[in-house]
């Protein structure tokens, strides 16, 4: 059995909820998603026991009702484990993840100006990358946003 | 001094972070000063509050985001191939990195087996890359202490490898050379010829330099000691690539996770013990030294057959997540397809996003004179860093442009110089 296989093993057996859940996609690659409310239970799992050190970055993805989250966490031997939750758009919150990745903060604040994510215990700290001039609430890594937002808010 | 932690350091520790940015001194006896972003000392926009006590550092406030142009939003609204140009103008060093790493997402979506051959010119370009990036670098740093005859002379070297890279694929930054399931352009044994006899020209070059990073005592004194990142700040900040591996971080995508031909490939991963801007000078000549020895290994092992597969329009519905080596450190693409002709999502994390948080560290307690150099020592790339939105300025200043007046503007003017594009016929060949 490769040591990809192996992770997925260790996965579906340690957490009974993940049971046929984790996918291999190929050599060193696995994807699994996981309920909000267990995500820290697995993403712990993975980084304190699993070997699974260096954090990659984070992905945000717009799924219309939801935000999707995917945390890309590598191993130093090449396998990536990206573990996915979704929280409810304008709703929902997540936990930060800057307890365990320090240097994750700079991912979590891209997300919350391009999707308007929230992350709670998220140090304060400066907005990144939008400028400092940007209008509230528009973030424009969602489907339903375009330019044509902002030029409309001009003419007004 | 902080206690000696082990990483990752669990749930719940809590990190510093400025409220603000601002230039407003948050102790009596510190003043703060703005450096850029608009800068002298700065080759790209970004932007630093630095607080002094005298002459020295007492901590760096950084703010990005200055080169933000909306490339993720962008490549939503575009087919895969025009993402392969648009992508491949996110950097205009890393050009290739961005490019391979995207398509390497996208061929692992739709199934595409690339030719041997289209993996080893794929590699080939990469390589080639890095040793004008690193070599660009060079010149950088030397400039960047007042030692210009390096700068000189290494950017005269860098012009032997633009030429083969222009030499080819057809230019000189933005090769064009991959597309989704292989590469454009094949070489001919004269330009595999020509390859080779400017890799002896340019290792023999690269001796010297390694000669002169380990004798010239005012080189080796200026660079020692500045920008001081220890092995455990490297991995706990999550610094990569040369910035990380001269802190002793055995890490190197090429051969932790391979891709394209570097599984065929025979070669060391440079580290060094140094910790400082002298280690990351060493770690960039030693990775030369290998990427000359990578381009013969893959001239001399070119396998023979085609150098691409037919890919389809749409890509079916699938994700994946590709992993490059660049010059800088790891570059991290996401492409998420939905069955269309455009992606669903691209995300971009290119390394120096990695390598910034180490910054602010290695300033730390040191003078402001090394602040450049430091900064340079990461070879920093801030256009690679802020890729994503910004479509246009929503400030309502008088005298902004929106792309079309932009572009109007630029057609007017050139007509003023005598240039009429418009009535231009251009033969392409």
């Amino acid at each position: 059995m490769s040591e990809t296989e192996k992770v997925k093993e260790a996965l579906e057996s340690k957490f009974a909820f993940l049971k046929d859940q984790v996918r291999v996609q190929r050599e060193r690659r696995l994807w699994a998603e996981v309920p909000q409310d267990k995500f820290f239970d697995v993403f712990d799992w993975a980084v304190m026991k699993a070997g699974f050190s260096i954090l990659g970055t984070i992905t945000g993805l717009d799924e219309g009702a939801e935000i999707g989250l995917l945390y890309h966490l590598a191993a130093p031997d090449g396998k990536v484990l990206s573990l996915k939750t979704k929280i409810v758009k304008d709703q929902g919150k997540m936990k930060s993840l800057t307890g365990y990745f320090p240097s994750g903060a700079i991912y979590e604040r891209e997300i919350i100006d391009l999707l308007g994510a929230e992350f709670e215990g998220l140090p304060k700290g400066l907005s990144y990358p939008l400028p400092d001039d940007w209008p509230k609430g528009q973030h424009p890594l969602r489907k339903d946003w375009n330019a044509s937002v902002l030029e409309q808010g001009k003419e007004q | 001094m902080a206690e000696n932690i082990s990483y990752p350091i669990g749930p719940n520790h809590e990190i510093n972070a400025p409220s603000d940015f601002n230039f407003i001194p948050r102790s009596k006896d510190e003043i703060r000063i703005p450096i850029g972003p608009q800068h002298p000392a700065l080759k790209e926009p970004e932007s630093f509050s630095v607080a002094l006590r005298g002459e020295r550092i007492m901590g760096v406030d950084i703010k990005l985001g200055y080169n933000h142009r909306g490339i993720e939003k962008a490549c939503e609204q575009r087919s895969y191939v025009q993402d392969v140009y648009l992508i491949e103008r996110i950097c205009g060093i890393c050009s290739h990195t961005h490019a391979t790493c995207f398509v390497q997402a996208v061929e692992e979506i739709a199934g595409l087996a690339v030719p041997k051959r289209g993996l080893y010119l794929r590699t080939l370009v990469g390589e080639l890359e890095r040793i004008h990036s690193h070599l660009l670098w060079l010149g950088v740093a030397g400039h960047e202490i007042g030692f210009d005859t390096l700068l000189m002379y290494t950017w005269r070297d860098r012009e032997l490898v633009m030429d083969v890279l222009a030499d080819l694929t057809g230019n000189r930054v933005n090769y064009g050379m991959n597309t989704i399931g292989g590469v454009r352009r094949d070489i001919n044994p004269e330009q595999a010829a020509n390859t080779l006899k400017v890799m002896d020209k340019l290792e023999e070059q690269t001796k010297y330099y390694i000669q002169l990073g380990t004798e010239e005592q005012t080189l080796i004194q200026r660079l020692s000691g500045v920008g001081v990142l220890s092995n455990e700040d490297a991995v706990k900040l999550g610094a990569v690539g040369p910035t990380a591996r001269a802190s002793l971080v055995d890490r190197d995508v090429r051969r932790d996770d391979p891709y394209a031909a570097y599984a065929d490939l025979t070669f060391k991963v440079v580290t060094d013990n140094h910790n400082d801007v002298y280690g990351r000078t060493l770690v960039r000549l030693g990775e030369l030294m290998e990427s000359y020895s990578m381009v013969r290994q893959l001239l001399k092992n070119l396998p023979d057959g085609p150098i691409a597969v037919r890919a389809p329009r749409k890509i079916p519905a699938g994700e994946a997540l590709s992993r490059y080596e660049a010059p800088r450190g790891e570059d991290i693409h996401y492409v998420k397809a939905n069955g269309t002709e455009n992606p669903e999502r691209v995300k971009v994390r290119a390394p120096t996003l990695a390598n910034i948080q180490a910054v602010s560290k290695m300033l730390e307690d040191r003078y402001l004179a090394d602040l450049p150099i430091v900064v340079a020592a990461i070879d920093p790339c801030f256009s690679c860093t802020d890729r994503a939105i910004a479509v246009d300025d929503q400030a309502s200043v008088k005298g902004t442009m929106n792309w079309e007046a932009l572009r109007q503007y630029g057609i007017d003017w050139y007509k003023q110089q005598g240039v009429d594009f418009t009535k231009m016929k251009v033969k392409i060949k």
